[in-house]
Parts: structure tokens; sequence; C-alpha cells
């Protein structure tokens, strides 16, 4: 019996039977995923059992004895236990994504745009600047910034002084900026909050009303004025004030001197902000170039032969039709960007990987909980962003009536 | 302050030769002056306050453009260069910066780069110039190619390198007869002689360790293996994600969105320290083997969202085409919708494959040295210390050069698969 008569036999066979056919491939793979996750499962218990090691998250209320060096936002020294850790990485890695995500969206629109400029230069500078920077691998990049550019920083004695104002700081310690130090911060805050809420409504009112009645109203400045008077207001009337607290320049010992007060700005935070940003900025502008690039000739056209500017044009045609083509190739970028941010292990700025999957992995030698963990924590961060970015999607999607 | 200008009158043709060479000695004059101010520290323009005497340059040359802005000159070259760098002002200015920019860097570049650097000896104390100190990637060359391999066996990797290379560009020139067989040899034979003469242990040859491996080489064992492993991987899945079968197909979902919403970073400690628990104890793998397997695996995630995107795009006529012909399920695949899939997916798969070349070496954060792992540890050995940037150049450069030319490649495929309808 040769080859071709036994396949058709055995597609006859099946097709006989298509009960058979629909459920033998299901099940065969449902097998196959249990035996795989059974055998994985039996191994890891007899090997935990070989070394005397429990399966269990308890680990992570224990004491962690482990130092960071860079815990905003939550209290953390080594008394504290390990799910302290786990949130100040956490958040360290939230902190730099989000840098990174702002600086490689602003780069990346204005690189996209001006590869698209008539002016010869500018374009061309775009596209040596992408090449360049989108076909060298991220860590190298991140290496370059962290080892020879800032590493060739001056030492705090001669930090560079921004403007001789006496206010920031660069130097191989990092950058040092003031510190806002806020009397009643909180209602500040709220004024934003509400002004912000204000200026929503209003602009609602204004669309109804120029729907309604075709009469325009300068959006701008008139939510300008309100973001800009109603915070004022607070600081007249409601008892808000600010003070700064500046960096100082402090003689620790004989040689060693080191700036005290002030935010910091740790290098390997600026190294791996510089290093992501610059990188997914290159393929945000591709994105960019490809969206403005997909918007048909004719729709510009049409736009200016109804008498819109150029202006207009961008603002009302082209932008909205374009956002539509470039923001789901930009959602994999946050997400990309996100993921990229673990490369902070390789400098060592104590980020998710890093804290946790490093130092605390280190200490306890709970590979299978932290591992797990950690990417439990990467894929939830992944899936936030891209419900975000879906939903901000289908909210510009066009409308078909 | 356009209109203050045209003190001579608008810039017009009736005077062209006037304003044009007027233009053109205002725009030299200004370069002129930065060039003087940059390079030679003389200042022709000292005459003036500080604050102004800062932007003469911009101000003469952007006059001067102002000047030779005259529509439909005559002059082609003229004519050109209006529409291209100087068509209004504000994109005078724009290509002012750039200009300015360009002289004030690419000399120091230049010279830091070639005309400073030293380029012979094999000592530090021969790097005398101000420049970059190349003798430290020449002193360090076998390592970074070969890692730590030992010196006695490096023509082993030549040799498995040179047939790969032979047997690709010979698959170039031959007919397609042929090159059906040379694709099958590639594919299924010659990765077993490769690995079976790099790492030894039989045929005569010694056995060296995978920790012995690295530098540039291992860049492209670990790349080719998993390329080689993560395409069929990736069809399959993007298959199963298409499938009638509810099982296959939320199996397909659930293992592409797990690996696409991990780090590799993650991935990679997984394969070193995690996935030895899963093993029996009398199992040993290889942490090479585990990593490559580790990127396979996530790469082959990648590549089932590129090539879903082609089945996707296939118009469903296809798919009825070849049912009313008659054809199953895997036959309508492979003759029919794959070809026609991968044809218009070749840029997603050309930039998967780009992307899994550049993050290879991030192997190095558990502790396999491939060329950038290499040159943190040449740049860290005490008697070559201060040389962090060469080494970085250096290999920016090496990746720039073999992405950037997949790139084209791809570029140059996708043109000749072009089959417009």
């Amino acid at each position: 019996m040769n080859l071709k008569s036994t396949t058709s036999s055995i597609s006859d066979f099946f097709y006989a039977r298509p009960k058979l056919k629909y459920y033998l491939p299901q099940a065969l793979t449902i097998f196959f995923i249990v035996f795989i996750f059974g055998y994985f499962s039996y191994n890891a218990q007899v090997n935990m059992d070989n070394r005397g090691i429990d399966f269990g998250l308890r680990f992570l209320g224990e004491e962690s004895s482990f130092d960071i060096q860079f815990t905003p936002f939550v209290e953390y020294d080594g008394t504290k236990s390990y799910a302290t850790a786990y949130l100040v990485g956490l958040i360290n890695t939230i902190i730099v994504a989000s840098i990174g995500i702002f600086f490689a969206t602003i780069l990346g629109v204005v690189i996209g745009i001006s590869r698209l400029s008539p002016n010869y230069l500018i374009a061309k500078m775009s596209e040596i600047y992408i090449e360049i920077f989108r076909n060298v691998p991220l860590l190298l990049q991140l290496f370059f910034w962290y080892f020879a550019v800032l590493r060739a920083l001056p030492l705090p004695k001669d930090a560079i002084n921004f403007f001789n104002l006496d206010v920031s700081f660069l130097s191989i310690k990092g950058l040092y900026v003031p510190r806002f130090i806020w009397t009643n911060g909180s209602l500040f805050l709220t004024s934003i909050i509400a002004s912000i809420i204000v200026i929503f409504f209003l602009f609602k009112f204004f669309k109804k009303e120029q729907e309604q009645t075709g009469k325009q109203y300068p959006k701008f400045f008139i939510s300008l004025a309100i973001i800009i008077v109603l915070p004022l207001l607070t600081f007249l009337i409601g008892g808000v004030s600010l003070d700064f607290e500046y960096p100082e320049l402090k003689q620790l010992s004989a040689t060693i001197f080191n700036f005290q007060g002030g935010i910091s700005i740790i290098p390997e935070l600026m190294a791996l902000a510089l290093a992501l940003s610059l990188y997914t900025a290159t393929f945000i502008a591709e994105n960019v170039r490809a969206g403005i690039e997909g918007i048909t000739r004719g729709q510009k056209e049409a736009a200016a032969s109804i008498g819109l500017t150029p202006g207009q044009t961008l603002k009302l045609v082209v932008m909205p039709q374009a956002l539509r083509i470039i923001i789901p190739p930009t959602t994999n970028q946050y997400l990309n960007l996100t993921k990229n941010s673990s490369l902070a292990a390789a400098i060592a700025y104590p980020d998710l990987v890093l804290v946790f999957a490093g130092t605390a992995l280190m200490q306890t030698g709970r590979a299978i909980e932290i591992i797990s963990i950690t990417m439990l924590s990467y894929l939830s961060l992944s899936i936030t962003i891209s419900i975000f970015m879906n939903w901000y999607n289908k909210k510009i999607a066009i409308k078909e009536k | 302050m356009i209109e203050n200008l045209n003190f001579l009158g608008k810039p017009s043709k009736d005077k062209l030769n006037l304003f044009v060479s007027m233009g053109i000695f205002l725009f030299l004059l200004g370069i002129i002056d930065l060039i003087l101010n940059s390079f030679f520290e003389t200042n022709i323009t000292s005459i003036l306050p500080r604050w102004l005497n800062y932007f003469t340059p911009l101000l003469f040359s952007f006059i001067g453009l102002h000047y030779i802005r005259i529509e439909l000159s005559g002059i082609k070259i003229l004519d050109q260069l209006n529409k291209n760098i100087n068509s209004n002002w504000f994109n005078a200015i724009l290509s002012l910066l750039v200009i300015f920019v360009l002289i004030k860097t690419i000399p120091g570049l230049l010279n830091w780069l070639f005309f400073d650097a030293n380029f012979i000896g094999n000592t530090k104390e021969e790097c005398t110039g101000d420049g970059a100190c190349w003798l430290f990637i020449r002193f360090w060359i076998t390592r970074f190619m070969y890692g730590l391999y030992p010196d006695a066996e490096i023509w082993r990797i030549n040799v498995a390198f040179l047939m790969l290379i032979g047997t690709v560009i010979t698959a170039f020139f031959v007919g397609p007869k042929i090159k059906k067989y040379i694709i099958i040899f590639l594919l299924f034979i010659f990765p077993f002689i490769a690995i079976n003469l790099i790492s030894g242990g039989n045929f005569g040859l010694v056995w060296v360790e995978t920790g012995a491996w690295g530098g540039l080489s291992l860049t492209f064992i670990v790349s080719i293996f998993a390329m080689l492993f993560c395409f069929p991987i990736g069809m399959f899945l993007a298959l199963g994600r298409r499938s009638s079968y509810p099982v296959v197909k939320y199996a397909s979902i659930g293992f592409i969105e797990f690996w696409r919403g991990v780090p590799l970073i993650t991935v990679l400690f997984m394969a070193s320290v995690m996935f030895p628990m899963f093993l029996p104890d009398e199992v040993f793998m290889d942490k090479l083997v585990r990593v490559i397997i580790a990127i396979t695996l996530f790469e082959a995630a990648y590549m089932a969202e590129v090539i879903r995107g082609g089945l996707q795009a296939l118009p469903k006529g296809q798919y009825d085409a070849s049912k009313s012909l008659g054809m199953g399920y895997w036959r309508m695949h492979l003759l029919i919708i794959l070809p026609q899939a991968l044809k218009i997916t070749i840029p997603g798969l050309a930039n998967t494959f780009i992307a899994l070349f550049k993050d290879t070496p991030l192997i190095l954060v558990v502790g396999l040295l491939e060329l950038i792992g290499m040159i943190d540890m040449a740049k860290a050995n005490p008697y070559w210390l201060g040389f962090a940037i060469e080494g970085y150049v250096f290999a920016g450069a090496v990746y720039w050069v073999f992405c950037f030319s997949m790139s084209r490649y791809s570029l140059s495929l996708e043109k000749k698969y072009k089959t417009d309808r």
C-alpha cells in the first residue's frame, strides 16, 4: 500500500465519521496540554521535595533585608517585607515606562511628521535618525548611554549648573531638581481636577451649540483661562503656597561631595528613559508616517477646495483619519516599551525584574513563585495598556450610520 | 520682519543677478562666520554686542536665503534649491539649523572616528591620538568573534559558517530544481553538521562546552536556530488561532497572548532558573539549548500574529475556490493559502527576524556572552579600562550592518514577489 492510498483511506475514514473528525483533534490537544502541565508539575513537586522547599507565597511576608537605591512613593528599607520590595519594583517599572512612553510619543510624532517634510534636509535627517536607532539593539544603546555618556559627566563637585541658577544640577550621581513643598497642596490638586471637569463639560456644551446654531466659541482661550485662573485663585484666597527645596552641595568627607535635598533622578533612570524613548520613537515615527501617507491625496485636495487652510486640513481632515491607522501599531510599541523596560536589570535600575526576579529570587531561591509573579505582573500591565488603547481606538473609529 | 528686509525691493527676477549674488554672499558669510567661530576661535563680528553676535551666522544666512528665494528664476539649480530647502522662511530656518548642526558635529565625529584615531599597534600605550583607540577592538577581535572558544579550535566555527555562506550563495545561482535540495539540506542536514562541528565530542573533535561559546558567532548560532524553529511553530499557531475547533483555537490564543505579554528577560530567567525545576533530576539540558527554546517560543508567538495578519488579508474567495476543487484542509493551506499569505507578510516576517536578531544580546542576563556581552567583559579588563565607547560603536556598527541589510533584502524580496492584481 503506497502513501497516497493510505492518506486517502484515512481521509475517507474521517469523512464518513464527521463527529470523530470534530472531537478527536480537540481531545488530542487537551490530552497534550494536560500531559505537559502534569509532567512539569510532577517533576517540580519531586524536585522541590528533594530539596526540601515547599510551594507557597508565604515568603512574601518575610523581611527582605536588602536595600533598594531608588524608592519614590513607597517607604522602603531592609526591614520591610518582600511584598513591599515587589511594590517598589513594580512602581519603578511603571515610572520608567510612563516617562518613556511620554517622550517616545512626542519625539516619534515630531520625527514622523518631519520625515514627510517638503524640506529635503529635515526629511533626510529624520530618515538617518530612524535608520540608525532602529537597527541597533536596545541593550547596546542602553549600555552606550549609561556606561559611555552618563559616566562621562562631571563629579558632583563640578556638576553642570543649568543657566547658573543654582536650581538644578547634573552630575555623575544623577540629575538633581528642586522639590516642591506644598501647603494645602490637596486643594490645589482639587482645583486642577475641577477645572479639567469644567472644561470637559464646556467642550460638550460648545460642540452641541455648534451643531445646533453654528456658533463657534474660542475654545482654546476659554479653557486656557479656566485652567490658569482657577488654580491661581487657590493661591490667592485658599491659603495654598509653594516652597522649593533646592539641592545643595554638601561635603560628606574630605574628598566626597554630593547633593542633598531636592529630588534626585538617578543616572540609571535617565539612561533607561533616554534609550527607551529614542529607540521606540523610531518605530512610532514610522507608524505616524505610514498613517499620514495612508490618507489619499484626494482628501487633502478636497479639503483645500472647500477653503480649509493647510493647518485646518491637517487638524480636521488628515489627522482624524490618520490616527485610525496610527493607533493600533503604536499600541504595540507602547507594550513593547513597557516590556523592554525590563532591560533595566542590565544596568541595575531597580525595576521589577532586578528587585524581584533578581535580588529576591537569589535570597529566597523560590524560582517558580517569583518568576510566575513577575510574568503575571507584566502580563497584567500589558493587558491594561491594551484595554485602554482599544477603548481609545474604538472611540475614534469610524462610526458608520 | 520680512518686509523690513526688502529695502532693495522684493527679490524678483528683474534684478536676478543683484539678489542672487547678494544672497550667496550673505549665506557664505554666515557659514564662514560659524566655521571661524567654532574651529579657529576667531570672531569676525566681535564688534557687535554679545547677544547679537551669537546669532550673526543665523542672521546673515537667513537674509541670504531670503534674497535668493526667487520664484521661477529660470536657473534650474536655484529653483531646485528653493523648492527643497528654502520654500518659506520657516523652512529656511530649519534648513539653516540642520546645516549648522552638521557643520558643528561632523568634523569632530570624523576626527574621532578616523583622522585622530589609532589603528596600528598592540598595546594601550600606542594610542596617542585624541581620537578613538581602535587597538582595543584589534586586540580583542578574536574574543569578540568567537568568545572563549579555544584558539586552536576556532577553525571549526569558521568552517561551519563558511559552509553556510557557501551553500546560501550557491542556492542563489543554481536552477530551481537543485535549489529545492539545497534548501532541504540547509534546513534539515546542515544544523546537525554545524552543531557537531562546533560542539565536537565525536569524529575525533575535542568537546567544547557551550559555556565557552560566545561573541558574534554565538549571536548567529542563537538567532539562526531560533529563526529556523520559530517559523514553522508560528505558522501552526497562526493556523491554530483560525481553526474551527474551539479547543485548538483557544489553546493557540492563550499561548500566543501569554508569550506576547511578557518581556524576553523574564522568559530567559524562566529558562535558566525555573525550567530546570520542571525536568526530572537525571535529565540535564544545556543552558544554551534552554535559552534557544525560550527565544524560539517567544518569537514564534510574534511570528504567529504576523502570519495571521497575512491569512486574514486573503479574500474569502481563495478558500471557497480551493474547497470547490475538492481540496482538504492541509492541501488547501499548503498549496493555495499559505504561499499567498506568506508573500504578503514578507515585511512583517523580516521585521520579526530583525527583532529576534536584535534581541539576542539579552542572553547576557543569564550569563551567555555574545558580542555585547564580550565587549562588556573586555571593557572591564583592568588594563583596557576606559574604552567603552569604542567597543559600543564597533558593536553598534556590526549590528547595524546586519539589521540594515536584512531590512533592505526584505524590501527587494517584497518587490520581487509583488504580483499586482
